[in-house]
Formats: structure tokens, sequence, C-alpha cells
């Protein structure tokens, strides 16, 4: 398979700390990765560089072999728009709108009709089994809908990749399993790759590989073990 | 899944246990069966027949010899010495990942700790068994999304049984230099 994404050294600190201190990856088309490790070790940040919300100080991030560190900011935003989907803890569903609407939203800022586009979302909140809640505000929604509906959403544009991180940090083990399966299965389905930040082994477990992250630094366990 | 009772992992792990303790120094058979209670044999201290057994097992297979005799009677007079052999089958040992099964921290304790006083790579011990777990974690996991329930209930024990290894491997590396401290001052 080919290499869709990749990290290359990348460096960068908040003040006098690294977060990331020559971090590197290189992710599949279709590829799920789960990126394990101790709380503080940088996993957030690397998803953040990857998914070019973060400028790294220095290395590089390509996408599709384009230098994503290079790209100017509204290139840069369009991707992030068009080509990747995020899937937070909590709190990324916007509370004034229904959970259809939301699924549909960034349908809508591609500027797709109204109607085309919450068809759209009515389908993925039926594969994602919350169609339910469609005409429910997320405050009204338990956490585990919640989450699926927001499932719904990074995926409602057909992404290559979806950022997901800690998406079952604050759902019970029944949810997040739940969460898991829907979300891994529906990526498959669509051929998107997975990043998915953890540090549950069991949540990890739904992937393709794991790689961990210590000190800034990404480390294969399998292979670069020794190296 | 089949798994190893235990009681066969523990005998089979005697033999390579004394191979570590050998390799650190050579040792008379009492002294043997003190490292290895004091360490590793807290609750079930070593039977001496089982000692002498093992020696004798571990002599024929070359894997250790006799270093010096005493004079005298009885087979307190010998000190036992690690063969070449004998340290290339305990890195081996040290060197492969466990089949991961429920309990078997005790036999990755033992491992680490003998990892420690021989002077091997510690923390990549437990990073191959780390991977090992995950491995199997995801291969159920996959097997639990195909499943009826009660195939996903067998696997959801098997994969809490894991985590809670994984979870002290976890720990195990964070205390790594503390327990190194401990490990060498007892000698
Ligand atoms: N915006 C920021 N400002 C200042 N420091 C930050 C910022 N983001 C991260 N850091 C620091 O960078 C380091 C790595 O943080 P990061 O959030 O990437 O870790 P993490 O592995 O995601 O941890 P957790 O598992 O707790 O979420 C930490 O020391 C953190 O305090
Ligand atoms: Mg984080």
């Amino acid at each position: 398979m080919a290499e869709l994404l990749v990290a290359d050294g990348l460096n960068k600190a908040f003040g006098p700390t690294p977060a990331l201190d020559g971090a590197s990856i290189s992710i599949d088309a279709g590829e799920i990765v789960a990126v394990m490790g101790p709380s503080g070790s940088g996993k957030s940040t690397l998803l953040h560089c990857l998914a070019g919300i973060v400028r790294p100080d220095s290395g590089q991030v390509r996408y599709e072999g384009r230098e994503v560190t290079a790209m100017p900011d509204r290139e840069r935003s369009a991707l992030r728009r068009r080509q990747f989907g995020f899937v937070f803890q909590f709190g990324q569903l916007v509370p004034e709108l229904t959970c259809l609407e939301n699924v549909a939203l960034p349908l809508r800022m591609e500027r797709v009709r109204r109607r085309a586009a919450e068809q759209r979302a009515m389908e993925w909140l039926e594969r994602l089994e919350v169609t339910d809640v469609a005409g429910k505000r997320p405050g009204e929604v338990s956490g585990g809908q919640g989450q699926r509906v927001a499932v719904a959403r990074a995926l409602v544009t057909n992404p290559r990749v979806i950022f997901a991180d800690e998406p079952t940090g604050a759902l019970d083990s029944l949810n997040g399993e739940r969460v898991m399966r829907l979300l891994t299965q529906s990526a498959r389905e669509s051929h998107a790759a997975v990043v998915l930040v953890t540090h549950e082994a069991r949540v990890a477990s739904y992937s393709d590989r794991e790689v961990v992250v210590r000190d800034g630094r990404v480390r294969d366990l399998t292979g670069a073990r020794r190296g | 899944m089949v798994y190893t009772p235990w009681c066969t992992v523990l005998g089979m792990s005697i033999g390579q246990t004394f191979l570590g303790l050998l390799e650190s120094s050579p040792r008379h058979g009492y002294d043997l069966k003190r490292a290895y209670d004091e360490r590793f044999g807290r609750t079930r201290p070593l039977p001496y027949g089982q000692v002498y057994a093992t020696l004798s097992r571990l002599l024929k297979s070359g894997l250790v010899e006799v270093d010096s005799v005493e004079p005298g009677e009885g087979p307190e007079r010998k000190r036992y010495a690690i063969t070449e052999a004998g340290v290339t089958d305990v890195d081996r040992w040290l060197s492969q990942a466990e089949k991961p099964e429920p309990y078997l921290q005790s036999v990755l304790y033992t491992k680490v700790v003998l990892a420690l006083l021989t002077d091997r790579p510690a923390a990549d011990l437990l990073d191959t068994q780390t991977a090992e777990h995950l491995r199997l974690m995801r291969e159920l996991t996959r097997r639990k999304d195909g499943g009826d329930l009660a195939e996903q209930l067998i696997c959801d024990h098997a994969l809490f049984h894991l985590e809670a290894d994984l979870r002290w491997l976890e720990l195990t590396a964070a205390r790594l230099d503390e327990l190194a401290r401990e490990v060498r001052s007892h000698g």
C-alpha cells in the first residue's frame, strides 16, 4: 500500500520543554494506526502536527507527497476540510445545532445544498446507529451517542484520514467498544486511514498496528526495537 | 486458545533461572537454592531434591560445569559455573517473548530481574512482551467482532487479563531504574 501521510523528524517545543523530539511516522492509505504512550509523551502534539493544526518547529509532514508544513494557511485548511476528519474526546459538536445539522455542517461548508447534505448526514447517522437523536441537540444526548454523532460528522465528507484523539476517553467500556467498532468498521468500508491516539490497550486493539510515543519520539515496538 | 498449565511453565523455567543466577556468579548448590528462594521462591521454596535434579540435568546437557570441588563428602562440595552454551540458552530465553497467558507476571518478573542482574537490556524485554500482548489483543478483538455473545465474552475475559498484564509491563518499565538499583544492591 502507498504511503499517505508521513512525518519526518518532527520537533516541537512549548517553552523550554520539548513535546516532540525527532518524531517520525508513516501511515499507509486505509491503515488504522494506534498511537499509544504515557501522558505528556507528545501523542496529541504529534496528531496536531500530522493534521496541520500545529506547525512543528522543524521537520516535515507530507500528505500524498506534498509538504503540508510548507503550504500556505489557506491551502492547509482546505486540506483539513476536504481530506481529514476529526474526532476528539468531547466538546466538538456545535451546541446550538441539532445532531443532524452537526453532521451536515462539514458538507454545508463545502456548499452542498441543505437537502442533499442532510440526506447524507442521515445515512451516516444510520450507519453509526444513532438516527434516534437526529433532532436533538448535543446537550440532550448521552456521551456515547454524542461520540457516534461526532464519528458520523468526521466521516460524512469521505475523508482519507480520520484523526481521533482519545475518542472513547469519556465513555464506559461498553460504549467505548461500540464507538470503536463503528468507527473502525466505517473507516475500513470507506478506505479511510485512522490515526487513533489512545492510552488504552483495548481501544488500540481495534487498529492494524500500534506505535508508542515516548519522550516525544515514536517507537515501533516490534521493528525499531534495537535500532 | 491453548493455555500452558502454570506448573509446566514453572517447571521449565527453574533450569533457566538457575542458569541466569549462575551467570551472575558461580555458586554451590546450597547458595543457588538460597538465591532462588530469596528472589523468586519466597512463598514456595525449592526442595533440595529438585535443586540437585535440575543441576544434574543442566550438567548432562552441558549448560553448566563443575567449577571446583572441595575435599570431603556429599553433593555440597561442588561449585557450579555456567558454560558458553548455558549463556546462549539464557540469552535465548530472555529474548524470546513468553506466550501470553493469564498470571504470567511472575515469569516476567523473573526475566526482568535476571536481565538486570546480568546487564541485559531489560527495557527491550518489556517492549518485546508488550508487542506480543498487543498483537494477541488485536487478534482477539478481530475474533470478537465476528463472534456471538459467548465468543465475545470469552475474548473479553482474555482481553481484560492481557490488559492487566500490559499495565504491569508499563508500570515496571516506568520503575526499571529503581528496580535495577535494588536488584544490584542485593548482589
Ligand atoms: N499548547 C500547549 N502549550 C504548552 N505546553 C503544551 C501544549 N500542548 C502540549 N504541551 C506540552 O507538551 C507535552 C506533550 O503534550 P501532549 O498533549 O502532546 O501529550 P499527550 O501524550 O497527548 O498526553 P495526554 O495523554 O495526557 O493527552 C506536555 O509536556 C505538555 O504539557
Ligand atoms: Mg493528549
